[in-house]
C-alpha cells in the first residue's frame, strides 16, 4: 500500500478514540445483556419469575426435551422461505441488472426497495386482511365461484411463511443484485462459445461468481425468519407457532425467566452455525 | 374535504381541540380541591371503561390521565414484580390481586378518602383476596364462557366439553390458569387445584382434544369470533356481548356453562411505589358514582357491583336482565372463581401451559 | 456471439414448408426467456399487491374488505377527529401521541447512532486500531442476531440495572424514553457503519493523500476532503437508521415505560385488540410518509454517486 493509504503511528490512537464510543456502547447494551442472558440460562426459576442460584442445565434440557418440536419446526420454517425467497429472489435481481438504462435500473430496484422500507407491521397487517376468512383472497375465489367454502389461509403455518417471503424477498434481493451488477457478463458469452447451454452456463459460471451474494442474501433472510416473532403472533395461530413467540411468552407474564434465556441461547447457536456457513462459502475473497 | 382533513390534522397535532365544557355523563360528582395539574397513570385491559369515563374525570378534576392497556392481567404481576415503572392504579381480577398483595406489591388505601364505596353491595366486599378492601374496591363482575356463532356451529352449546369436541375452528383463552381450571372441572378435580398429577391429567386432556383449535388469544378472541375466524371461543363475558351490541347480530351468542363456568370479580387496585396515591384515590371514588358506574357497566357489558346504580335504575334493563348477569340457579351454583396457588403450584401451572401450546400445533 | 451463431443457423435451416421442430434445448430455452420475464413481474406483484390493497381499502365505504361500496374518506377523518378518552374506539389522541413518541425516538437515536456510527466506520476503514478483526464481526452482529433476543436481552439487563441502583442509592429508575433509545442506537450503530463504510470504500484513498502531501493535517484532511465525499453515505445511514427506528416494534415493546407508546407499538395494540378500517388509514399515511423517505434517501444517492463503481 502506497503511503498515505497505509495507516501511520497516529493513527492507531485516532482510530481507538473514533472507535471507542462504538465499542463502549455495543459492549455495554448489547453484548454485556447477551452475557447476562447466558449465565441466566444457567440459573434455576426462582419464585416470582426471577432467575436464582444454583446453576442448573435444567433449562437446556427442557428446551431439548420440549421445546425442540417448536425450534425444528422455526428452522424448517426459515428454511423453506429462504428457499423461496432465492428461487424467487435471483430472476427479479437478474431481471434488475439486465435494465438497458440506468434510469430502468433505478426504478426497478426502486420497486423493490420501497415495500422493504415501509413499516415492518404493515405490511404484515395487510396480509392478515388478505387471508383471513373474510379477507380478499377468500372473497374473491368464492365470487368467483372457484370455493365454496373460505379457506383456512389465515393461523397457519402457511400463512406465516407467506408473510416471512414478502419481508424478507427484498433482503434476497439486494445483496443477489450487488453481487450481479459486478459480474462481467462476457464470462457467459465465453461460455456459450465453448458450447454450454444456457442452464449450464448458468450453473457452472454465473451462479459460482455471484454465491457469495446468495449466501449473503440467504443468511440475510434465513436468520431473522427463525427468530421471527411479529409474523408468527399475527398469522401463525396455533400451527405457526415459532420460537420467537415462546421467548416472549417466557419473559411476560407467567413465564419462566431463565427458560427463557436457555431459548434465546439455542436460538443464537443456531444462527451461529448459519453464520459459519457464511463464513465459510460467503466471504467475497 | 380536503381543507378539513387539513384544519382537523392542524388541530390534533396542536392539540388545540373543541373545549369540552361539559362532561359527557350527566353527575353531581365533584372532584376535591387541590389537584388541578397533576397526572394519573393507569394500566387496564382493552375495552374496559367507558367512552367518555376518562375525559369526563380529566374535566372534573383538571388533571391528566395516562391511559395505558395490557392484554392479560399477568403483565401487572410481572411488571410490579421487576418494579413499579409508574403506574398508580390497575384493574386486575381477583387472584392476581391476592397474588400482589401477598407479595407486598400494593398500596394501601383509605377508604374515608373513597365515601362512594358504600354504593357498593355488600356481597362483593371484604372478599377472601383483599380482606377488609385495604387495597381495591370493586369495579365490575363478570364470567367466563362460551362465545360462538350459532350459525357456523350448528346447534345450541351449553356445556364445555360440546367445545372441545366441535368439528369448527376454536380459539382458546391464552390464561393458563382460566384453561386448566376448566379441563379440571370438566374432569372432575377442583379447578384450583394444586396436585401435579391432576395438572397432568388436565394438560393430557387440552393436548388430546386440541385439533380444533386455530388460535390462542389472550384477549382477541372475540374480535376473532366477529371476524368470522373461528367460530367459538372461550371468552370473556363482556366482550363477547359488545361484539354482539357492535355487530347487531343475532347469530353471536354467550353462554355460561352449566357444569361450572369461571366467575370473577374485578378491581382497582392500589399499585405500591405509584406516582400519586392521593389521586388514584379520588379515581376510585369518581368511579363507584353511581352514574359514571353504570355508564361503565352500560359500556362494557360487565355487570356492576354498584347497587345504588342498579336500584336507581340507570343500567340498561336489557342487559341487566339478560343470562349473563342473571345467572340461572343451576348455572350459579356451579360457577367458580379461580383462587391463588401456591407458587409450586403456579410452575407446575405455567410449565403444563408450556406444553400444551408447543403440541396444540403440532 | 454464441447467439448470433445460433440464431444464424436457425435461418440458413429453415425449410419455409415446415416449421422446423424445436430442439428441447430451444424450448427450455425459450420457456427460460419468458419465466425470466415473468418470474419478476409476478415477483413484483407479489410485493405490491397488499400494499396497493391496503391503501385502496383505506378508501372504502365499508368495513370489511369483502366489496367495495364507495369511496369515502370517513376512516381518514375518524383518525383525526376520533373518540378521546375510552379506548375501545381509535384515540386520536393517543394515536398523535404514539406518533410524537415515534419522532422523539427516532431523531436522537439517529442522531447518535449517525456519529458514533460514522467514527466507528472511519476507524474501521482507514486506522490499524488494535483488535480491529474482531470489532469487525462484532459490528455485525446486532444485524444478525434476532430482535427478540436483543430485546429480551436488554430488558432483563436494564431491569438489573434498576435494582441494583436502587439498592445502592434508593432510586428507582424506570423503563422510558432511556431505554428505548439506548436500544435503537444499539442496532443502529451498525447499520450506520455499513453503510458509510461501503462509501469510504468506494472513495479514492489517493485523494487523502494528496491532501498530506500538500499539508494538510489529519483534521484537515477529513473535513475538506473525507467529509465532503462521505457525506452522502452519512445521510443514507441516518435515513436507514431513522427508518429503522421508527419501525421497530419489537426492542420497544419490551423496553418502554409509561407514556412512551411509539406508533408501532400503538398499531400492534389495534391489530390485536380490535381491527378496525382506521388501521388501514393510518397504514396508508405511514406507507406515504416511508415513500417519501425513501424516495428522498435514493435521491440523495444518486445524485452523489454520478461516477460509476470502479475497483480501485
Amino acid at each position: 500500500m502506497a503511503a498515505g493509504v497505509t495507516p501511520h503511528e497516529g493513527s492507531k490512537a485516532g482510530g481507538f478514540l473514533l472507535a471507542l464510543p462504538a465499542m463502549l456502547w455495543l459492549g455495554l447494551f448489547f453484548l454485556l445483556p447477551l452475557i447476562i442472558v447466558l449465565v441466566f440460562s444457567f440459573l434455576t426459576r426462582g419464585q416470582g419469575n426471577q432467575a436464582v442460584l444454583p446453576f442448573t442445565f435444567a433449562q437446556y434440557t427442557r428446551v431439548f426435551d420440549t421445546f425442540w418440536v417448536v425450534m425444528q419446526r422455526s428452522i424448517n420454517i426459515a428454511l423453506l422461505t429462504t428457499a423461496i425467497c432465492l428461487v424467487a429472489g435471483y430472476p427479479l435481481a437478474y431481471f434488475i441488472v439486465r435494465r438497458k438504462t440506468n434510469l430502468g435500473k433505478q426504478f426497478a430496484l426502486f420497486l423493490v426497495i420501497l415495500p422493504f422500507w415501509t413499516n415492518f407491521l404493515v405490511r404484515t397487517y395487510a396480509w392478515r386482511v388478505m387471508l383471513g376468512q373474510e379477507g380478499l383472497i377468500n372473497t374473491t375465489l368464492m365470487n368467483a365461484g372457484l370455493i365454496k367454502e373460505p379457506l383456512a389461509l389465515l393461523n397457519t403455518e402457511f400463512a406465516v411463511i407467506l408473510g416471512l417471503v414478502y419481508g424478507f424477498l427484498p433482503f434476497m434481493v439486494l445483496p443477489i443484485y450487488a453481487s450481479l451488477s459486478r459480474f462481467d457478463f462476457r464470462f457467459i458469452e465465453a461460455a456459450q462459445d465453448l458450447g454450454a447451454n444456457d442452464f449450464t452456463a448458468f450453473r457452472r459460471v454465473m451462479l459460482p461468481i455471484t454465491m457469495p451474494g446468495v449466501v449473503a442474501g440467504s443468511m440475510l433472510v434465513f436468520i431473522p425468519a427463525v427468530g421471527t416473532f411479529v409474523t408468527s403472533d399475527l398469522l401463525g395461530g396455533t400451527k405457526g407457532l415459532m420460537i420467537g413467540n415462546l421467548i416472549s411468552a417466557q419473559y411476560k407474564g407467567s413465564g419462566n425467566l431463565p427458560l427463557g434465556a436457555a431459548l434465546s441461547i439455542v436460538m443464537m447457536g443456531v444462527v451461529m452455525l448459519a453464520l459459519l456457513v457464511y463464513a465459510r462459502f460467503g466471504r467475497e475473497d | 374535504m380536503r381543507v378539513f382533513v387539513l384544519i382537523a390534522m392542524l388541530f390534533s397535532v396542536f392539540g388545540i381541540t373543541a373545549a369540552q365544557e361539559t362532561t359527557a355523563i350527566d353527575t353531581d360528582w365533584t372532584c376535591p380541591a387541590g389537584f388541578e395539574g397533576q397526572q394519573l397513570n393507569v394500566f387496564n385491559w382493552a375495552t374496559y371503561i367507558g367512552d367518555s369515563t376518562v375525559s369526563d374525570f380529566e374535566l372534573l378534576c383538571g388533571v391528566t390521565v395516562e391511559y395505558n392497556v395490557y392484554d392479560s392481567d399477568d403483565m401487572v404481576i410481572t411488571l410490579m414484580r421487576q418494579g413499579n415503572p409508574g403506574y398508580d392504579v390497575a384493574f386486575p381480577t381477583d387472584y392476581i390481586v391476592d397474588i400482589l398483595r401477598s407479595e407486598g406489591l400494593l398500596a394501601e388505601i383509605d377508604l374515608a378518602n373513597i365515601p362512594n364505596i358504600a354504593n357498593i353491595g355488600e356481597q362483593y366486599l371484604n372478599q377472601p383476596f383483599d380482606p377488609e378492601n385495604k387495597h381495591s374496591v370493586p369495579y365490575v363482575w363478570g364470567t367466563t364462557g362460551i362465545g360462538y356463532d350459532i350459525d357456523a356451529v350448528g346447534y345450541e352449546i351449553t356445556d364445555w366439553v360440546q367445545l372441545f369436541e366441535c368439528e369448527c375452528r376454536v380459539a382458546w383463552l391464552d390464561s393458563p390458569r382460566a384453561m386448566f381450571s376448566i379441563a379440571l372441572t370438566i374432569l372432575g378435580y377442583d379447578p384450583n387445584s394444586e396436585s401435579p398429577s391432576e395438572i397432568a391429567a388436565a394438560r393430557d386432556y387440552l393436548i388430546e382434544n386440541s385439533s380444533n383449535v386455530v388460535a390462542i388469544a389472550a384477549d382477541d378472541g372475540d374480535s376473532l369470533l366477529a371476524q368470522g375466524e373461528i367460530d367459538i371461543a372461550i371468552e370473556y363475558g363482556g366482550d363477547v356481548g359488545q361484539q354482539i351490541v357492535d355487530c347487531a347480530c343475532e347469530n353471536l351468542k354467550y353462554v355460561v356453562p352449566n357444569l361450572g363456568g369461571i366467575i370473577d370479580y374485578t378491581s382497582i387496585i392500589l399499585l405500591g411505589d405509584g406516582p400519586n396515591p392521593a389521586l388514584a384515590q379520588v379515581w376510585m371514588d369518581y368511579i363507584l358514582e353511581p352514574e359514571i358506574q353504570a355508564s361503565i357497566t352500560n359500556t362494557i357489558l360487565y355487570p356492576t357491583p354498584n347497587v345504588v346504580a342498579i336500584e336507581e335504575g340507570l343500567i340498561d334493563a336489557e342487559f341487566q336482565n339478560s343470562s349473563a348477569v342473571t345467572l340461572s340457579d343451576e348455572v350459579a351454583s356451579n360457577t367458580f372463581f379461580i383462587t391463588k396457588v401456591s407458587s409450586e403450584a403456579e410452575q407446575y401451572y405455567t410449565d403444563a401451559w408450556d406444553e400444551v401450546k408447543i403440541l396444540t400445533g403440532l | 456471439m454464441g447467439n448470433r451463431i445460433m440464431s444464424r443457423n436457425v435461418v440458413t435451416d429453415t425449410t419455409f414448408s415446415q416449421p422446423q421442430p424445436m430442439r428441447p434445448g430451444m424450448v427450455v430455452r425459450n420457456v427460460g426467456k419468458v419465466g425470466l420475464v415473468i418470474a419478476p413481474i409476478f415477483s413484483y406483484f407479489f410485493l405490491w399487491a397488499p400494499i396497493l390493497l391496503l391503501v385502496i381499502f383505506s378508501f372504502n365505504d365499508s368495513r370489511g374488505v369483502d366489496t367495495w361500496r364507495g369511496f369515502t374518506l370517513r376512516w381518514y377523518q375518524n383518525i383525526f377527529a376520533g373518540t378521546m378518552g375510552g379506548e375501545a374506539r381509535f384515540s386520536t389522541e393517543l394515536m398523535v401521541n404514539a406518533l410524537g413518541n415515534t419522532l422523539i425516538v427516532g431523531l436522537i437515536s439517529t442522531a447518535i447512532a449517525t456519529v458514533i456510527g460514522t467514527m466507528v466506520a472511519l476507524s474501521l476503514a482507514r486506522s490499524n486500531l488494535p483488535g480491529k478483526k474482531i470489532l469487525d464481526n462484532i459490528m455485525y452482529l446486532p444485524v444478525v442476531i434476532p430482535e427478540i433476543t436483543q430485546a429480551v436481552s436488554l430488558a432483563i439487563f436494564f431491569n438489573l440495572v434498576f435494582d441494583f441502583v436502587d439498592n445502592s442509592t434508593g432510586v428507582r429508575g424506570t423503563p422510558g424514553f432511556a431505554t428505548i433509545i439506548i436500544g435503537h442506537v444499539a442496532f443502529n450503530i451498525s447499520y450506520v457503519a455499513i453503510v458509510v463504510r461501503a462509501r469510504l470504500a468506494n472513495m479514492n484513498p489517493r485523494l487523502e493523500e494528496a491532501a498530506n502531501d500538500l499539508g494538510a493535517n489529519t483534521w484537515q484532511t477529513f473535513i475538506r476532503i473525507t467529509l465532503p465525499l462521505i457525506l452522502p453515505g452519512i445521510v443514507a445511514g441516518s435515513l436507514l437508521a431513522l427508518t429503522l427506528s421508527m419501525d421497530d416494534l419489537v426492542i420497544t415493546f419490551f423496553n418502554s415505560g409509561i407514556g412512551t407508546t411509539t406508533l408501532p407499538v400503538f398499531v400492534y395494540g389495534l391489530i390485536k385488540t380490535s381491527v378496525t378500517p382506521e388501521v388501514n388509514a393510518l397504514s396508508t399515511l405511514m406507507l406515504i410518509f416511508s415513500t417519501v423517505i425513501v424516495g428522498f434517501s435514493l435521491y440523495l444517492q444518486n445524485r452523489s454517486s454520478e461516477r460509476p463503481h470502479t475497483r480501485s
